[in-house]
């Protein structure tokens, strides 16, 4: 095992696949020669050359629908959105061409592409660039929807994400970029499709994924000192979603608790709520809840936008109202 | 006998007095009457209706006499979109320095200094951590700002991106404000909701602020679109950085505005980066003021740099613009001395270069050599304004930082509108 931050996870798992297989190759603003504006491709260019990192001009729309053309001609590109924010400019490219092609051809074409970036809010840039783009992504058939929390499922879940010869959205987070966490030094993947248990426990299941995961984790101490024990399950894909573990863990605490830092309205929270009161209604024993960030557009000020995404408090309570 | 000037003839044509005086009026959002046009069949067709006239020829698909050009003005190949509109262009004459009066170069320097002093301010607001997220700082660019206001009036539309507290300042919003909606404040301009890059004031026609490079591009599109349908005189000055120029809804506007003839300033501030990559690296013709040929949207490159420059070459498009030609491009070359935003390390550029551009080519110390030259100011008077604007900006600063957070209630307030009185 070695330590190492989630930014550098995600970028050993790009060069890694691109030694492997030269046709994997990554295009986005900044990737090259600025080495990522959150540093994500640092060093990249070095080793791989303008050939294989490639610099676009601001031109999101264009480059997305180039790499998937890209792709149906039998490259594996990374597109990296420099945030998700700005793969609204792109959407299209990526719903219309990226996602439904494959079932289109009747399965005679299919697009072996990565879309990533850092998704939802950092710290103050504001309604616009605070956008978390899961739910709307996992409306989608013909995606996967891959969102990591630690550096070890980073690394593992970019690497599968690259092999898969579908579509894949990525999601990442600014702010986890720094945290460092283990990273076995064996070669490894992990599968899309399956969440992992990241605490044990009896009483209620937690799920999140993403940074929500470490607000859940905070929560669960908090809980395990009024002697109520958590289950913490880390989605990690979020479509297509692992109802499996998710069943089973309720299945055992009775209760669960959805938390997402994106809005609530139809979101993640909604769909596992949903699977749980269909197929384990009978094993509740309070209301499945779910808990998200505030239904408005991110504010500016510091003050303000501390209320709006749910923090180890406001899950805590939530956990309490259940008992 | 027809005469070689008589060209009364043109106008039935143009399908009569009625229809010609309608559609020289939609066309140029200006208003014309029938009784007018048929007074010209007598008195010659008035230089200030020709370059429309010959537009609504060529669209017709009609010749268009030589001689009633006005001499000098180069007709050949007229029949491209992009050369109908430059040879219409030609006969505008540039605005030369005579235009300029030692209000003007008092106001482009207090103006200027101004931006600069209060831009230095949030930098070190931001420093001391007053100031959260993404800032964009303006600094090296004030002539732009400056000069294009000064050549508008206050009821055209002005947008822009993310660097957008000199415009805001330049349209006549409130520094208070500004600086408090930096820090998050209550009485900030969007009441600490926006922050640095969404900003709006819609009593100085200021209407944003927009975070997504480019997107700003079909929005000023559309409040041209708007000034055109109401028939108002206003124009739009819609900016935009030499990096969202890639952008391709930049392109799409520019089809749109002059397919429609729409009132538009498309006015690039080309400071040769978009974040860390050069231009160069960015665009494969680097001649942005030239992008819009293709659509018969003619344009032209100005110094950035220097105030008088950029309001001589923004009088001339703004008339351009009235005068009912439709979308004009300003390229302007200019410089940001600052990182992209405060957390850019900039490698991608030396520190000779900056120090090369802020030594020969800053617009304040250009401007302060025409004060002192022409005698307008000496040293101490010049000493005395940045004493004072310095004074201003520190004291609204204070007052600023010591004013309260913006309060909770704010948070659900302006999802949706749900009327004036609500
Ligand atoms: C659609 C979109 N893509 C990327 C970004 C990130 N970004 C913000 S500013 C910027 C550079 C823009 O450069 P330019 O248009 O030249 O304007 P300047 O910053 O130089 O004023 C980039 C890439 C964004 N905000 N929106
Ligand atoms: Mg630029």
């Amino acid at each position: 095992m070695s330590k190492e931050p989630v930014r550098n996870a995600i970028r050993d798992a790009m060069a890694e696949e691109m030694r492997n297989d030269p046709d994997v190759f990554l295009i986005g603003e900044e990737v090259g020669e600025y080495e990522g504006a959150y540093k994500v491709s640092q060093g990249l260019i070095a080793e791989f050359g303008d050939k294989r990192i490639i610099d676009t001009p601001i031109t999101e729309a264009g480059f997305t629908g180039l790499a998937v053309g890209a792709s149906i001609a039998g490259l594996k590109p990374i597109v990296e959105f420099m945030t998700w924010n700005f793969a609204f400019q792109a959407i299209d490219q990526i719903i219309n061409s990226a996602a439904k092609t494959h079932y289109m051809s009747g399965g005679l074409v299919n697009i072996p592409i990565v879309f990533r970036g850092p998704n939802g809010s950092a710290l103050q840039v504001g309604a616009q660039h605070s956008h978390d783009l899961s739910s709307l992504f996992i409306n989608i058939p013909g995606l996967k929807v891959v969102s990591p929390y630690d550096s070890t499922d980073a690394k593992g879940l970019m690497k599968s994400s690259i092999r898969d010869p579908n579509p894949v959205i990525f999601l990442e987070n600014e702010l986890l970029y720094n945290e460092v966490f283990e990273v076995p030094d064996i070669d490894y993947t992990i599968p899309l499709g399956t969440a992992s248990i990241k605490r044990s426990g009896t009483d209620i299941t937690i799920t999140s994924f993403s940074r929500g995961v470490r607000a859940a984790m905070e929560a669960a101490e908090l809980l395990y000192k009024k002697n109520i024990s958590a289950e913490v399950i880390d989605l990690r894909t979020l479509r297509p979603l692992d109802t499996e573990t998710i069943i089973n863990s309720v299945k055992k605490t009775n209760r669960i608790v959805s938390v997402e830092e994106g809005w609530m309205s139809s979101g993640v929270g909604a769909e596992i709520i949903s699977s749980i009161t269909s197929s384990a209604f009978d094993y509740l024993d309070a209301p499945p809840e779910r808990i998200a960030a505030l239904d408005i557009p991110l504010p500016y000020a510091s003050n303000l936008e501390k209320l709006c995404i749910p923090d180890k408090e406001n899950i805590y309570n939530l956990c309490m109202t259940l008992f | 006998m027809k005469q070689d000037n008589d060209f009364s003839y043109l106008i039935d044509l143009l399908g009569g007095g009625r229809r010609l005086a309608k559609n020289l009026s939609s066309f140029t959002n200006l208003t014309l009457n029938e009784k007018t046009v048929y007074s010209w069949k007598q008195q010659g067709i008035p230089d200030k209706w020709k370059p429309a006239i010959i537009k609504l020829l060529i669209k017709s698909g009609n010749d268009v006499p030589e001689l009633f050009f006005p001499p000098g003005m180069n007709i050949y190949n007229f029949n491209s979109s992009l050369s109908e509109s430059n040879v219409l262009l030609s006969k505008y004459k540039d605005f030369k320095r005579d235009k300029i009066t030692n209000e003007n170069i008092k106001s482009f320097h207090k103006n200027m200094l101004f931006l600069r002093r209060f831009e230095e301010k949030v930098g070190q607001l931001y420093g001391l951590g007053l100031i959260g997220g993404f800032c964009h700082l303006y600094i090296g660019q004030e002539a732009v700002s400056v000069g294009i206001e000064a050549a508008i009036e206050k009821d055209d539309n002005v947008i822009t991106g993310y660097r957008c507290h000199a415009h805001l300042l330049s349209r006549g919003a409130s520094p208070y404000k500004i600086l408090c909606e930096l820090m998050g404040k209550d009485e900030g301009i969007s009441k600490g909701k926006g922050g640095s890059m969404h900003m709006f004031a819609p009593e100085n026609n200021f209407w944003g602020g927009h975070g997504i490079v480019g997107a700003q591009v079909p929005l000023g599109t559309g409040l041209a679109f708007a000034s055109k349908y109401k028939n108002k005189s206003s124009l739009s000055v819609t900016y935009f950085g030499d990096g969202a120029a890639n952008q391709g809804q930049v392109y799409e506007s520019y089809n749109m505005a002059s397919l429609w003839n729409l009132p538009v300033i498309f006015c690039i501030e080309n400071n040769q980066y978009g974040m860390g990559t050069s231009i160069k690296r960015a665009s494969a013709g680097t001649d942005l003021s030239k992008h819009g040929e293709s659509f018969g949207i003619p344009g032209y490159a100005i110094n950035g740099m220097n105030p008088i420059s950029v309001y001589l070459g923004a009088l001339k498009a703004v008339k351009w613009v009235r005068d009912g030609n439709g979308p004009i491009i300003l390229e302007m070359k200019t410089y940001r001395y600052r990182g992209h935003s405060m957390s850019d390390p900039a490698k991608y550029r030396t520190r000779e270069e900056v120090q090369k551009m802020r030594e020969e080519q800053d617009p304040i110390e250009f401007i302060k050599k025409e004060l002192l030259d022409n005698s307008i100011y000496d040293d101490e008077k010049i000493q005395n304004i940045d004493n004072k604007i310095r004074a201003e900006i520190n004291d609204l600063a204070d007052k600023a930082k010591n004013a309260v957070l913006s309060k909770e209630d704010n948070l659900y307030k302006d999802v949706l509108f749900y009327g004036e009185d609500n």
